[in-house]
């Protein structure tokens, strides 16, 4: 889980284009949206393309995004219970 | 009644200059971006919402950055501060990295954070958000640099009270090739243009063309 927490922290970064953060400035446990990241509507839609083209997941009911993508780590809980072994 | 440029800026090549004088200069450089981002940096605006632009958006917004850092926006109703713009691509440059993203059905991931720039009028939108600007605006398309365009429609915005103060220019940008010829307008009779009066330079067709031709 640890390993996939890191890979996932990179990804985000890549992926929203957070230049100035490192991964080890982001708290697993952290809210992404709001206090956290301070990422906007935006973001929230590029971090479902990651899962689904990272990850083959796709989120079928957009309401679940509010709990799959509270932080790096319910994205990671996410991740690890529905993909495909 | 008539207008003067009171402040200018130009990125080009490898070079960005304001009033004429060179600010930044770096000639190791492979793309747009590698280009930009330690001016950026340089400029230590604590904006990070820049980095998720795209090229065009950084472009103007660069300009228009250090336009207001020699005008004082502040001293106008934001209501009433324009801005005009024109270029000959649009958007297209983020409009081809889009399409690379939609292109084979296979691998059909198109990027949001892309999309949302395949307009070219967001590039006001994002000077604007920055600026806090809810004036006028519009961004023309022509085959080049037009001083004549510019002109009469920000000269018409004036003449109709319309705006107190108008940014105007090119802002031009594809594939790695960028131009960005940005201006400040003011009426010739504000207190803050005859501070200036010593440099400050008639809002024509002509100094347009003038100052354009200097890079």
């Amino acid at each position: 889980m640890e390993e996939l927490i890191e890979k996932l922290k990179r990804e985000v970064i890549e992926q929203l284009n957070l230049e100035d953060i490192a991964p080890e400035d982001i708290d697993a446990d952290s809210p992404l949206f709001g206090e956290g990241l301070g990422l906007d509507s935006i973001d929230a839609l590029e971090l479902i393309v990651l899962l689904e083209k990272n990850y083959g997941l796709k989120i079928e009911d957009p309401k679940d995004g509010k709990k799959i993508f509270h932080s790096i780590r319910t994205m990671a809980d996410y991740i690890t219970e529905h993909q495909k072994p | 009644m008539n207008q003067v440029i009171s402040a200018y800026t130009r990125i080009k090549l490898n070079r960005i200059t304001v009033d004429g004088t060179t600010e930044y200069h770096e000639e190791n450089f492979i793309t747009f971006a590698e280009f930009i981002k330690p001016f950026f940096k340089r400029l230590n605006l604590g904006y990070p919402k820049f980095y998720k632009m795209d090229s065009l958006s950084k472009l103007g917004f660069i300009s228009a950055e250090l336009i207001c850092q020699k005008i004082d926006l502040n001293r106008y109703n934001k209501n009433r501060v324009g801005i005009v713009l024109s270029n000959s691509s649009g958007s297209l440059d983020t409009d081809l990295v889009h399409q690379q993203s939609i292109h084979d059905r296979s691998q059909y991931f198109p990027s949001p954070s892309v999309f949302v720039y395949t307009l070219p009028n967001i590039m006001i939108g994002e000077i604007c958000i920055r600026h806090q600007l809810k004036g006028e605006n519009a961004l023309l398309i022509s085959e080049r640099f037009d001083s004549r365009q510019l002109f009469s429609y920000v000269h018409h915005l004036f003449l109709e009270k319309q705006v107190d103060v108008c940014l105007t220019g090119w802002v031009e940008l594809l594939k790695e090739q960028f131009d960005a010829f940005l201006m400040a307008v003011e009426p010739a009779a504000t207190d803050y243009s005859k501070e200036k009066s010593g440099g400050a330079l008639p809002f024509s067709e002509e100094t347009m063309n003038e100052l354009y031709k200097i890079m």
